[in-house]
C-alpha cells in the first residue's frame, strides 16, 4: 500500500510564485524517505500541502489511500508532523505540548496523559516533563516536536529538518530511535540539509527543484549514478610538487593533503597501485564530501546551468 | 465524541492560561474597579445622589462589572489567538483533525471562561463596597452570556486579521474603550441633552449595558427585547463572519 501519492501537484501563491509544477510522488508503506532539495525548491510547500497547513492550488494527495480533500480527518489522523522550526507555545510545560496534542486528536485527557509521559520517556525526556519548553535546550526542543507528533501514534511521520542546530551525540541518538520507529512500522518522510543523514538513514530519495521532482530513485541506485568520487589524502611525507597520475585530477590542500577526484571507471585501487609505484605513503583516506552531498551538489548546480549533469 | 475531546482540550488549555497568569488577567480588574468604587462610588457618588431612583454608587456596579466582562473575553481571546499565530503553535490544531467552528468554539469558550472569572471577581469588589441585589437573575446570566460571546468573537477576529501586536491593540484601545465608556457605565443617557442622546442610541454597547443593569436593578434606558435582540444579531453575524473566514483559511493558511 502507498503511504502517500501525490498526482499532479501545483502550488501557485497569491503573489503569483509557482512553488509546486505539477510534481508526481509515491511512498511506500514502512519506507524511510528523502524528500531533498536546495532552498525554495518546494519541499516545505509540499510539506505543507499534506499536513493541511498550505491549501494547494490543484492536484491530489492521498494518505494510506484517503483523499485529502475528501477526507481530510482521516489524513489528518495518519500524519505526525516535526516542523522546520520550534512551534510550540514556550511558555507551557513539555508534558502539556504533548498532553494537548494527543487531545486534539481526540484522545481522552487520562490516556493522553499517559501516552504523553511515554514519549517523553523514549525520547530522553522524562526528566523534564515538568520544565516550560522555553527553559529547554535546543537540542531537547527538537525531541519535543518528535514526541509531540508521536503523541498519537500516525502512521506516516514526516520530518522537516529535525535535526537542525542539534549536537552530533544527540542526532546520532535521534537517528537510532527514528530508525526503530521505522522498524516498528512507521513510514518515514525526511527533509534535511545534513545529506550524511540522509544517506544514512533513507532508503528512496526524491530531489526537488524549482518546484518539480529532478530525480526520484532507490539511494543505492541513485548513488550508482555517481562517475566522480572525491577523496582527501594524508600523505606521510610533504611534497611539494604534483606528481603524475594519469586520469585522476589532483588538487593540493597543503604539503601533506591532497584532493583527488576518481572516476569510478579507474576505481580507488588504481589510484594506490599507481602511488605506489611512485613511493608516495598514505597515511589517511577520507571522502571529500560524503557521495549524496556530491551528487546532489551536481543535480543542483546542473539546474543552475553551472555544470553538466550527473 | 473525538471531537468533544478536541473542543475540551482547547478551553482547558486556554483556561489554564489565564489562570496561570492570573497577575496580568484577574488582578488588574479587581485593582481598577476598587478604584472606581472607591472614587467614583464613594467620594464624588455621594454628591451625585440618586439615578433613577437609585444610589449612584448602586447604579454603576452592573455597567462596571459588565466593562470588565467586555474588556476580559475581548481580550483573552484576541491575546491568546494572536500569540498562537505568533508563535506558530496554531498549528497544532490545523494539523489535527479539529474543524474550524471547533477550534472558534474553544477559543470563544475561554473568552467567556475568563468573563465568568472575572466578572465573579468584580461581584465580589462589588459586594464589600455596595448592597448588591439581583432583580431578575435570569436577564444577567443570559446577557452576561451574550455579551462575553460577542466580545470573544470579536476579539478572535481581531487576532485573525491581525499581523502584529500593534494590530491586537488598535481596536481595544480606540474603539472599545470610548463605546464602553460612552455606553452609559457611569450615567444614564436620560441625563443627556439631544442630539448626543440619539447618537447614543446607536452605541451596541448602551444596549448590553442597560439589559444588564435591568438585570441587577430592574432599571433600565432601553427595552429589554430590543436589547436581547440586538445583541443576538451581532453574534449572528460575527459568528457567520468567523466561520467562512476559517473555511477560506485567512489569517492562518497560505
Amino acid at each position: 500500500m502507498k503511504a502517500l501519492s501525490i498526482n499532479n501537484l501545483r502550488k501557485v501563491y497569491k503573489n503569483g510564485l509557482e512553488a509546486l509544477k505539477g510534481i508526481n510522488l509515491d511512498v511506500e508503506e514502512g519506507d524511510f524517505f528523502a524528500l531533498l532539495g536546495p532552498n525554495g525548491a518546494g519541499k516545505s510547500t509540499t510539506i505543507g500541502i499534506i499536513s493541511s497547513l498550505v491549501t494547494k492550488t490543484s492536484g491530489k494527495v492521498t494518505v494510506f489511500g484517503h483523499d485529502l480533500d475528501r477526507e481530510s480527518d482521516a489524513v489528518k489522523r495518519s500524519i505526525g508532523l516535526v516542523p522546520q522550526e520550534v512551534n510550540f507555545n514556550q511558555f507551557e510545560k513539555a508534558h502539556q505540548i504533548v498532553t494537548n496534542q494527543a487531545g486534539y486528536y481526540g484522545i481522552p485527557r487520562k490516556q493522553a496523559i499517559k501516552r504523553a509521559d511515554e514519549c517523553l520517556e523514549v525520547l530522553g525526556l522524562g526528566d523534564k516533563r515538568n520544565e516550560s519548553a522555553r527553559q529547554l535546550s535546543g537540542g531537547m526542543k527538537r525531541r519535543l516536536m518528535i514526541a509531540r507528533a508521536l503523541a498519537h501514534a500516525p502512521r506516516l511521520l514526516i520530518l522537516d529538518e529535525p535535526t537542525a542546530g542539534v549536537d552530533i551525540e544527540i542526532r546520532r541518538s535521534m537517528w537510532e530511535y527514528l530508525r526503530q520507529l521505522n522498524r516498528d512500522g512507521t513510514t518515514i518522510i525526511l527533509t534535511t540539509h545534513y545529506l550524511e543523514e540522509a544517506e544514512n538513514l533513507c532508503r528512496n530519495i526524491a530531489i526537488i527543484d524549482h518546484g518539480e521532482i529532478v530525480e526520484n530513485n532507490a539511494m543505492g541506485n541513485l548513488l550508482g549514478k555517481l562517475d566522480v568520487t572525491s577523496f582527501i589524502l594524508e600523505l606521510r611525507k610533504p611534497l611539494e610538487r604534483l606528481p603524475k597520475l594519469t586520469g585522476y585530477r589532483l588538487t593540493r590542500i597543503d604539503d601533506r593533503t591532497w584532493s583527488v577526484d576518481v572516476p569510478v571507471e579507474l576505481g580507488i585501487h588504481g589510484l594506490f597501485d599507481v602511488l605506489t609505484l611512485q613511493g608516495i605513503e598514505v597515511t589517511s583516506l577520507r571522502n571529500a564530501s560524503n557521495r549524496l552531498e556530491q551528487f546532489f551538489m551536481n543535480l543542483v548546480e546542473a539546474g543552475r546551468g553551472e555544470r553538466p549533469s550527473v | 465524541m473525538k471531537r468533544l475531546i478536541a473542543f475540551q482540550t482547547i478551553l482547558y488549555k486556554e483556561i489554564h492560561r489565564f489562570v496561570r497568569i492570573w497577575p496580568q488577567t484577574l488582578l488588574p480588574s479587581a485593582v481598577t474597579t476598587s478604584l472606581y468604587f472607591l472614587i467614583f462610588g464613594k467620594l464624588i457618588g455621594g454628591r451625585i445622589g440618586e439615578m433613577h431612583g437609585i444610589q449612584y454608587m448602586d447604579y454603576i456596579v452592573p455597567g462596571i462589572i459588565l466593562m470588565s466582562v467586555i474588556t476580559n473575553a475581548y481580550g483573552n481571546v484576541v491575546a491568546s489567538f494572536y500569540s498562537s499565530k505568533f508563535q506558530r503553535n496554531i498549528e497544532e490544531m490545523l494539523i489535527a483533525p479539529v474543524p474550524g467552528w471547533m477550534m472558534l468554539a474553544g477559543y470563544v469558550g475561554g473568552g467567556v471562561a475568563r468573563g465568568l472569572a472575572v466578572g465573579g471577581v468584580v461581584m465580589g469588589i462589588a459586594a464589600i463596597f455596595t448592597s448588591l441585589k439581583v432583580e431578575h437573575p435570569a436577564v444577567v446570566v443570559v446577557v452576561f452570556l451574550l455579551t462575553s460571546i460577542l466580545f470573544s468573537l470579536a476579539g478572535f477576529l481581531n487576532a485573525l486579521f491581525a499581523n502584529s501586536f500593534d494590530d491586537i491593540s488598535i481596536i481595544p484601545n480606540f474603539v472599545l474603550t470610548p463605546l464602553v465608556y460612552l455606553g452609559g457605565v457611569f450615567y444614564s443617557i436620560d441625563l443627556l441633552p439631544e442630539p448626543w442622546k440619539t447618537i447614543s442610541l446607536g452605541n451596541p454597547i448602551l444596549y448590553m449595558i442597560s439589559a444588564f443593569r435591568y438585570g441587577f436593578l430592574g432599571v433600565t434606558d432601553v427595552g429589554i427585547d430590543r436589547a436581547l435582540l440586538i445583541i443576538t444579531g451581532f453574534i449572528l453575524v460575527l459568528l457567520g463572519w468567523s466561520l467562512w473566514l476559517l473555511k477560506r483559511g485567512t489569517g492562518l493558511k497560505n
